[in-house]
């Protein structure tokens, strides 16, 4: 913009004239409290209302207040707009607006951006009464522009004293205009989010929020020489966007539990926080108990009781839950626990994403306790497995795990508004009396399952226990029994197995090779399929929603490939092993469940950073993988696809 | 289908019940074990009080005590050690209707369960909590227990026990909102009676503490109580325990106690030169946790499905 010949972001010709450009990846970043995520939400609502595709990725430190201009305190959020669905957060991002030059490091420190990548960075840090402030500025501005990073600094504050006398918390409405103008979005959308955000506060803070919001359109007008137009989807459907708590929220009142019994603990929090505001109108209580043992404990008692309830934690509560969840299994109660995975082990990355949990909850209750996992692939499937699970749970009287985490809990995504009906819901608690002469536990041999008394029931008085039981729940020690009931338990999965349909596969059912995925990575794995296939390579991908009972079919369906690897966010070590002896390497979770499952040589791909997965890395491992098998000489395009 | 009233006039009930309808079979503990008495105890404040079977739920931990669920005929939940009270809360969360026993030993109430202790009696749902304490952990074979008097040889402590006990009565005393708390001692069945009587009764959650001994590995520990009695110091009030006379004859050594005052409740409680037994303290009206939790329980679902489709209002674009 200086002078006048600055790319833009979208490598296009700037023009003041609006281009047409298909797909935006655009960052706000902050010192935490500045209100990025705010304006980021809002930004992206306002794109989705249009008829714009969005996915919002969550930029948060692990403190409340970091130190102010820190690289470890960046705050904020990724939006990405796109003319289609958006189903990830996509590669590095076109345009950044930072707040100061040490939270945009925080960005370079996470490969977020590109050469090219255009900063929209706030310049009242060059004029600071503090030398070190300035030196840091000035030498960070130079590193920028070294790095390839276009660098438009901007007297944002400045701008916004005209309508505020305190910048620093109305900047990001101001933002918000800015970027309504770049990408063209209507002001009148705009205007009303702004209002909905607002709606607890007085119609003063609307208004001067609002003001804020046409100074940044009239500031980027005035300022900046370049602006896109994205083409909208035409959809009939009624649309709604959450983010994954809200959508699991959402999914235990559509599914009629009327109990989540808890333990604060990010990032599985906020979709109590969400549900605590609404919850007592659909007659549900939330439950804080004192620790996640005793949050599992409760929810127990309460399904036992007759109304199946959920408890919802993230790792280190997963961890505590395990002896419950053992008991669940052995007596046979139904129960809903959501893990919204972060980085793990111990207290390890608290707001960031992995899918390290998936041995824990498969096997972190010590014996032999089968029970469902599933895994949520996408935002909308937080919602619908939630209720799943919740008939699951009852059906074949059982704990079912269902896996989240920490890029779904706070990403923000359209899908269609579900249609909730009667047959979602927990059916009111049977109170007719127990049919005589049935046992608290028939099973029936072909399937292990067996109907359940509920307190109440006359004549289905019945003492649930832990210990080994006969089919009258009497405690018995001998080993026909144990090993009989054992088989019962285990036998319920099998029956829910035989339900599920093999999973489909994106592009075509043979090949080259086959990633298979599971959890919030389906977006990225398709996407680089996509782009992959595009350039002629014979790739495509499998996406698990069910790991235990595993879904059918898989090891057919792994032969028709040369080669099978999974793609997860968890760690596994270099492939090999550190040894030379690929015996003795740690496997990614899914892969060494596969090969265990389908003795097929499934192999891996995976990686710990804490934040989700860009198909641009996705394509590389692609393009990786068939050079080594010979089958990729336009295996480094694909890499810069 | 009919019993007699103690008035001896015919009460016809459509059901009746009789002790042994409250009987879940032989109650396995060891011969002179202080936990058959209690166990028959309850089965008469049930039948007393005709409860339906089916309305009552008898929830536990793990230990010989905790077998108890199993020696009742009517609901039970024997969980894990620790843990009876997280999951008795939850059963009463959104069962008012239910009533509830729960039975737990010292190592599983103050020891691993001492955090769901705490806040149990915080929540103070209407149930009768009674620790059996023998002083010592029975089932896994005599080890020291947080009750346990300094020099008492276990398999842990060889030499003896050596920290000085938690008063659980006291622990229970200094905690908010606690409602009801009383002791009593394993080898007087009709005090035993009328005090799990008066904490049935009570709105509220009733801890009881009972002295009990383990005939294999504690029986002398209460020995000089149950020997002098005039070192048990039984507390009267007209609305404390009120055990008939053959449960209070032989105890010289009373004192009034207005189970009101709670500072006084937790000095006797104190007390290591005697050891008092009867209602310390109780206050009906303390909130209750099933209040709050219970509230919508009767939601239908076509209203849940109505509210549910006004709350997608707000993400609608
Ligand atoms: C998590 C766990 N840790 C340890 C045990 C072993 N265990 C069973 S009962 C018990 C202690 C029993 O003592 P107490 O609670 O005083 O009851 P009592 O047997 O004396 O009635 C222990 C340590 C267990 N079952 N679970």
């Amino acid at each position: 913009m200086e002078n006048g010949q600055v790319t833009n972001g979208h490598d296009v010709e700037g023009s003041s004239e609006p281009k047409t450009i298909h797909n935006a990846i655009v960052e706000i970043v902050s010192d935490s409290g500045e209100g990025a995520q705010k304006a980021g939400q809002s930004f992206a609502t306002i794109g989705a209302k249009s008829g714009n595709g969005v996915w919002t990725v969550e930029i948060i430190p692990a403190e409340i207040k970091p130190p102010a201009r820190s690289r470890a305190g960046a705050s904020g959020i990724r939006i990405r707009l796109g003319s289609e669905q958006i189903t990830n957060m996509g590669d590095t991002a076109d345009i950044v607006v930072a707040f100061n030059e040490q939270v945009l490091y925080g960005r370079i420190i996470n490969d977020a951006l590109r050469e090219g990548t255009v900063v929209l960075l706030e310049n009242k840090w060059a004029s600071d009464p503090d030398e070190q402030i300035r030196d840091m500025y000035t030498t960070a501005v130079k590193d920028f522009r070294a790095r390839g990073l276009i660098v438009h600094e901007l007297a944002m504050h400045e701008a916004c004293l005209e309508y505020t006398p305190k910048p620093q918390l109305g900047k990001n409405m101001f933002v918000l205009g800015m970027l309504c103008w770049i990408y063209q979005l209507n002001p009148d959308l705009a205007l009303r989010e702004i209002a909905a955000v607002f709606a607890k506060k007085s119609a003063a803070v609307i208004e001067s929020n609002q003001k804020l919001f046409h100074g940044g359109v009239k500031f980027a007008r005035e300022n900046l020489t370049y602006c896109y137009t994205i083409p909208t989807m035409k959809t009939e459907q009624d649309l709604i966007v959450t983010n994954g708590n809200q959508a699991v929220g959402l999914g235990v009142m559509a599914s009629g539990m009327e109990m989540v019994s808890m333990y604060p603990i990010t990032p599985a929090t906020s979709a109590t926080h969400y549900l605590a505001g609404v919850y007592q109108k659909v007659g549900g209580f939330i439950h804080q108990a004192e620790d996640e043992i005793a949050a599992i404990g409760f929810a127990i008692g309460a399904s036992y009781a007759g109304k199946t309830a959920c408890t919802i934690t993230s790792g280190p509560g997963l961890a505590l839950k395990t002896e419950f969840i053992g008991l669940a299994v052995m007596s046979e109660v139904p129960l809903v626990i959501v893990d919204v995975q972060r980085g793990g082990p111990a207290t390890g990355l608290p707001t960031k994403v992995e899918q390290g949990d998936l041995f824990a909850a498969l096997y972190a209750s010590p014996g032999d306790a089968p029970k469902v996992v599933m895994a949520a692939a996408t935002i909308e499937e937080c919602f619908h497995m939630i209720i799943t699970a919740r008939k699951l749970a009852e059906m074949f009287r059982t704990p079912v795990i269902v896996l989240t985490d920490a890029n779904l809990a706070t990403g923000q995504t359209a899908y269609p508004r579900p249609k909730a009906t009667e047959e979602w819901m927990a059916p009111p608690i049977d109170q007719s009396p127990w049919p005589e002469g049935l046992a608290p536990y028939e099973w029936d041999k072909k399937t292990g399952l067996s109907r359940r008394p509920i307190p109440g029931q006359r004549g289905g008085e019945y003492v649930l226990t832990g210990l080994a039981h006969t089919k009258l729940s009497h405690v018995a020690y001998d080993p026909t029994v144990n090993q009989m009931s054992t088989e019962m338990r285990s036998r319920k999965i099998a029956s829910l197995a035989q339900t599920l349909r093999p999973p489909t596969i994106h592009g075509d059912d043979e090949g080259d090779l086959l990633l298979v995925g599971w959890g919030s990575t389906i977006g990225s794995i398709e996407e680089a399929v996509d782009r992959a296939r595009a350039d002629g390579y014979k790739v495509s991908s499998l996406h698990l929603r069910f790991i235990a009972p595993m879904e059918p079919g898989l090891k057919k369906m792994f032969e028709r490939f040369k080669r099978v690897m999974t793609i997860e966010l968890n760690y596994s070590d270099p492939q090999g092993g550190f040894s030379g002896d690929p015996e003795t390497a740690r496997r990614a979770q899914l892969a060494q469940h596969l090969r265990a499952q389908t003795l097929h040589d499934v192999g891996y791909w995976s990686i710990t950073p804490g934040q989700p997965l860009q198909p641009n890395q996705i394509c590389q491992v692609i393009a990786k993988t068939l050079e080594e098998m010979g089958l990729a000489q336009r295996g480094a395009e694909v890499a810069h696809a | 289908m009919f019993g007699l009233k103690t008035d001896w006039s015919l009460d016809v009930l459509p059901r009746y019940f009789s002790l042994e309808d409250y009987q879940g079979g032989m109650a396995r503990w060891c011969p002179g074990c202080g936990d058959h008495g209690v166990l028959t105890a309850v089965q008469r404040i049930c039948r007393d009080a005709q409860l339906l079977p089916e309305q009552t739920v008898c929830v536990s931990g793990i230990g010989c005590s905790s077998r108890f669920p199993h020696y009742m005929k009517t609901y039970g939940f024997h969980g894990l050690h620790g843990r009876a009270l997280p999951v008795a809360c939850g059963v009463k969360s959104r069962r008012p209707d239910l009533h509830i026993w729960v039975a737990t030993g010292d190592g599983d109430c103050c020891s691993i369960g001492a955090g769901h202790w705490v806040h149990a009696i915080r929540y103070n749902m209407n149930m009768v909590v009674m620790l059996f304490d023998n002083n010592v952990y029975g089932l896994t074979k005599n080890q020291t227990s947080p009750t346990s008097q300094p020099g008492l040889k276990t398999n842990t402590h060889p030499r003896g026990a050596f920290l000085p006990p938690l008063n659980p009565s006291l622990t229970t005393l200094s905690i908010a909102n606690v409602s009801f708390v009383a002791q009593t001692v394993d080898w007087n069945p009709p005090h035993v009676y009328a005090t799990l009587k008066l904490a049935f009764e009570h709105p509220g959650l009733s801890f009881v503490r009972i002295f009990q001994r383990c005939p294999v590995f504690t029986p002398l520990v209460f020995e000089d109580a149950q020997s002098d009695p005039s070192l048990v110091m039984l507390l009267e009030d007209e609305n404390g325990v009120t055990a008939d006379a053959a449960g209070i004859k032989m105890y010289k050594n009373r004192v009034a106690h207005d189970p009101s005052d709670i500072d006084k409740a937790r000095e006797i409680v104190s007390r290591e030169d005697v050891l008092p037994i009867g209602l310390f303290f109780a206050d009906p009206n303390r909130p209750r946790y099933e209040m709050m939790s219970s509230v919508g329980a009767d939601t239908t679902i076509e209203e849940k499905l109505e509210t549910f489709d006004k709350e997608l209002d707000r993400f609608a674009i």
